[in-house]
């Protein structure tokens, strides 16, 4: 109980001196995962609502392959990555390993299926309830997607949130690619891994509080901006 | 909502590429393949800040372990290679992937284990106290990660005349992991351990743990570092790499290694000048 309190203690330390690797690390920390999940929002919402509208054939199978990649071991994810973007690999000469862009390629691909299963499953339902009354108006496929995406819009923030919430949690697949470098690739995550390696668990906790309270945070700003957003 | 989405794919964009901005201004940076003793200790959140202000080059370290950093190096991922293992480090060169070690500093390996030390090993001698260990199926923590700690534990059961990979039981308990891991684990389960003084000195996890056998002639250890070879891997950063190592090398840069203490007590000894380090 007492590294739990000590743990709470540093973080408010940390917190109010406003320590300036502290910044650093928090700010890359959110530059990456919102990077990372912006991306896969981006490539994946289209993606599920198109999975869920078009008629296509195996539309079955892609589905079950679509959730069945939400169970992609991040660290395979984060080796295969490492070997695609190494020197020695096909990607080597773009020189981006150990890079934050590395790392946010790795959480990228790892909230994709993320993005794509929840928003599949809410346009599902939403296509059943009101898409043959768009078709019947003349609408294509294609021009029903807007409406039907701006009906689902709580179910697309959660999407986001859900790739958000994977990416700033990620530690395996961007200690590899990432390299856990000093001042470059070091994340709130990896820094929680190497103080605990260092034996310092309780500065370890307090960084870990801290990501908790960022988390949230960007939630709540997140609801609160879908709700500006709705005039609601 | 289209509208949402494209400013979306614009605001990802941006944020994709001005993170990618801080690697256009890598001309003065190099990647050095490191152990994670020269991290866990310190030593590089020490010696870094220096090496910038004196030459110029912004180091960044891969802590790894000697085997992964050398991996690393061959597959052209690293352009310097900071490791204690002189035997993977030769093989390393007799491979053409280096292009020539300078031995850097050096410190000790010491046997960590339970204050209260049941098994009975504490003494001067490494080689009993690893037969002891055995005997009495003492747990012992290994690090199992080829690092260069890893193959200096090989190397004394060796010594000691165990075949470990044949007589290990349940009481080895290999993790695959650095020396604060392996350090942790030993503290919460009460385990024996070998681990490098300067981590040790630094680690803050100890628990109940102490060292139980030092100066042993066997547990001396010596770190080397190598630029790796620009004929196997062109894009290795040759002149920032070569700067880098003529630095560590110097005398600035040794007595910087030198200066380097945790709570008053000196941590890795300088020893490039020796000609059989």
């Amino acid at each position: 109980m007492n590294d739990f309190v000590q743990a709470l203690d540093t973080a408010a330390g940390l917190i109010g001196h406003l320590d300036s690797e502290l910044r650093e690390i928090v700010t890359l920390s959110l530059g990456v995962s919102l990077t990372a999940s912006l991306l896969a929002f981006a490539i994946g919402a289209p993606l599920g609502a198109a999975l869920a509208i078009y008629r296509i054939r195996g539309k079955g199978f892609l589905v079950v392959i679509a959730n069945a990649l939400l169970g992609l071991p991040p660290v395979v994810v984060g080796l295969a990555v490492y070997l695609l973007l190494s020197r020695s690999g096909p990607l080597g000469s773009l020189g981006i390993l150990f890079t934050p862009t590395a790392m946010v390629i790795a959480q990228t691909i790892l909230g994709v299926p993320i993005v794509v299963a929840l928003v599949h499953r809410m346009m599902v339902d939403i296509w059943t309830r009101y898409g043959d009354a768009l078709l019947v108006d003349g609408a294509s496929r294609l021009r029903a997607m807007r409406p039907l995406m701006c009906i689902g819009r709580d179910g697309l923030l959660t999407a986001f949130l859900a790739a958000f919430g994977r990416a700033i949690a990620e530690v395996g697949a961007i200690i590899i690619v990432g390299g856990n470098v000093r001042g470059y690739t070091r994340t709130m995550t990896t820094a929680i891994a190497l103080e605990t390696s260092k034996g310092e668990l309780s500065f370890a906790l307090a960084l870990g509080i801290i990501l908790i309270i960022l988390s949230m945070t960007v939630s709540v700003l997140s609801f609160l901006l879908g709700r500006v957003v709705a005039g609601r | 909502m289209k509208r949402w989405l494209v400013s979306f794919r614009i605001l990802a964009t941006v944020m994709l590429a001005s993170l990618s901005i801080p690697t256009l201004a890598q001309d003065q940076s190099i990647v050095v393949a490191s152990t994670t003793s020269t991290q866990d200790s310190g030593l590089f959140d020490y010696l870094l800040p220096i090496v910038k202000q004196k030459t110029g080059i912004e180091v960044r370290v891969l802590a790894q372990g000697t085997g992964q950093a050398l991996d690393t190096a061959r597959r052209g991922d690293a352009d310097v290679v900071f490791v204690h293992a002189k035997s993977a480090e030769e093989k390393f060169l007799a491979e053409g992937y280096g292009v020539k070690r300078y031995p850097v500093m050096y410190n000790d390996f010491v046997i960590i284990g339970p204050k209260g030390d049941p098994a009975g090993i504490k003494s001067k001698d490494v080689v009993t106290a690893l037969q002891t260990i055995k005997t009495k199926a003492a747990p012992f923590v290994s690090r199992g990660d080829r690092s260069g700690t890893h193959i200096a534990e090989l190397k004394l059961w060796k010594a000691a005349g165990i075949d470990i990979a044949k007589d290990r039981g349940p009481w080895y308990k290999e993790i695959g992991q650095g020396m604060g891991a392996a350090l942790n684990m030993a503290s919460a389960s009460n385990a024996y351990v070998l681990s490098d003084r300067g981590t040790w000195l630094a680690f803050k996890n100890r628990g109940d743990l102490a060292i139980l056998v030092e100066g042993d002639k066997q547990l001396f250890n010596q770190y080397g570092v190598m630029l790796v070879n620009p004929v196997k891997h062109p894009t290795v950063k040759k002149e920032a790499g070569q700067r880098f190592i003529d630095w560590l090398i110097s005398p600035e840069g040794q007595s910087a290694i030198a200066g380097y203490k945790v709570n008053g007590q000196q941590l890795f000894y300088p020893n490039a000048t020796d000609p059989n380090a």
